[in-house]
């Protein structure tokens, strides 16, 4: 069967919930970054999927998908210098014990 | 029948797969990373089987040269070597698999019963066209987000700087 548009959503949607089953287990803030990465990815993925085969004269999901790389850029940045601040403030990057704010 | 453009969409979906549900199965964070960047490459693989080779272009350099680099470094500052994750609790592991498999199945059922309307033959996008809709200040054009996404990627660099610079212990 040749593949299309509903092949790659379906990769799409298993790989956006693998990423949401990390986000729910995982613990470490490294590992859970990880995770929104793949999620962030699979709606890339989407986005490239429906500009070829549902809008193929069109851009705009190939500027989406370029903007939300830039973002996911920046996003993954700002996040890694929150974590390696967490840890030097904390020596541990665990979500459970980051609990300055709680009390 | 299976025809090479067929077998190669399955064989970089599955490496996508594979390489996602090991990155957060294993308890390895170094090799988490590492599997992560296999499922990258093989999502920039299936751009290049849709023949958007920008974008694959774009998600290599980006994700595997950029922030698979950021995550490995943060690993390498803030973990001992060879030091393994402490394992998941059994019952968050059981709500977690129920929750993300009932969302699954209710996307997968909507999704296959929609009708998407399919668009005609190729259309293949060239980097100038890229490049002339991305500045383009016409109706339809990008030149607005772009120049956004610029003070964007400004904003969050000088947000790194501020938040690594303050490395003195104040008031622990």
């Amino acid at each position: 069967m040749e593949p299309g548009l509903y092949h790659i959503l379906t990769v799409s949607i298993a790989l956006f919930f693998i990423g949401v089953m990390g986000f729910l287990t995982r613990r470490n803030l490294i590992t859970m970054l990880m995770s929104l990465e793949l999620i962030l990815n699979s709606v890339n993925l989407n986005f490239i999927a429906f500009n070829k085969y549902v809008w193929p004269g069109k851009m705009d999901g190939l500027f989406f998908t370029i903007f939300i790389i830039a973002i996911a850029a920046a996003e993954a940045a700002v996040a890694i210098a929150i974590i390696i601040n967490l840890y030097r403030s904390n020596q541990s990057i665990d979500v459970t014990n980051a609990e300055d704010l709680k009390y | 029948m299976m025809n090479g453009s067929t077998i190669l969409f399955y064989t970089l979906a599955a490496l996508t797969l594979t390489c996602g549900v090991l990155s957060i199965a294993t308890r390895h964070i170094f090799r988490a990373a590492i599997y992560l960047l296999f499922s990258l490459i093989g999502i920039a693989g299936i751009y290049f089987w849709l023949s958007y080779e920008f974008i694959a272009a774009v998600q290599i350099v980006v994700y595997v040269g950029g922030i698979v680099v950021l995550i490995i470094f943060s690993i390498f500052l803030t973990h001992q070597a060879g030091e393994k994750l402490p394992k998941q609790q059994l019952n968050r592991g059981i709500w977690a698999m129920l929750a993300v498999f009932c969302g699954f199945a209710l996307t997968m059922v909507q999704v296959l019963q929609h009708p998407f309307p399919s668009g005609d033959g190729l259309h293949p996008v060239t980097v100038r066209q890229i490049g002339e809709k991305m500045l383009s200040t016409t109706d339809g054009g990008y030149a607005l987000p772009f120049e956004i996404i610029s003070m964007l990627l400004l904003a969050a660099m000088v947000g790194c700087i501020v938040i690594a610079l303050r490395s003195k212990p104040e008031t622990t």
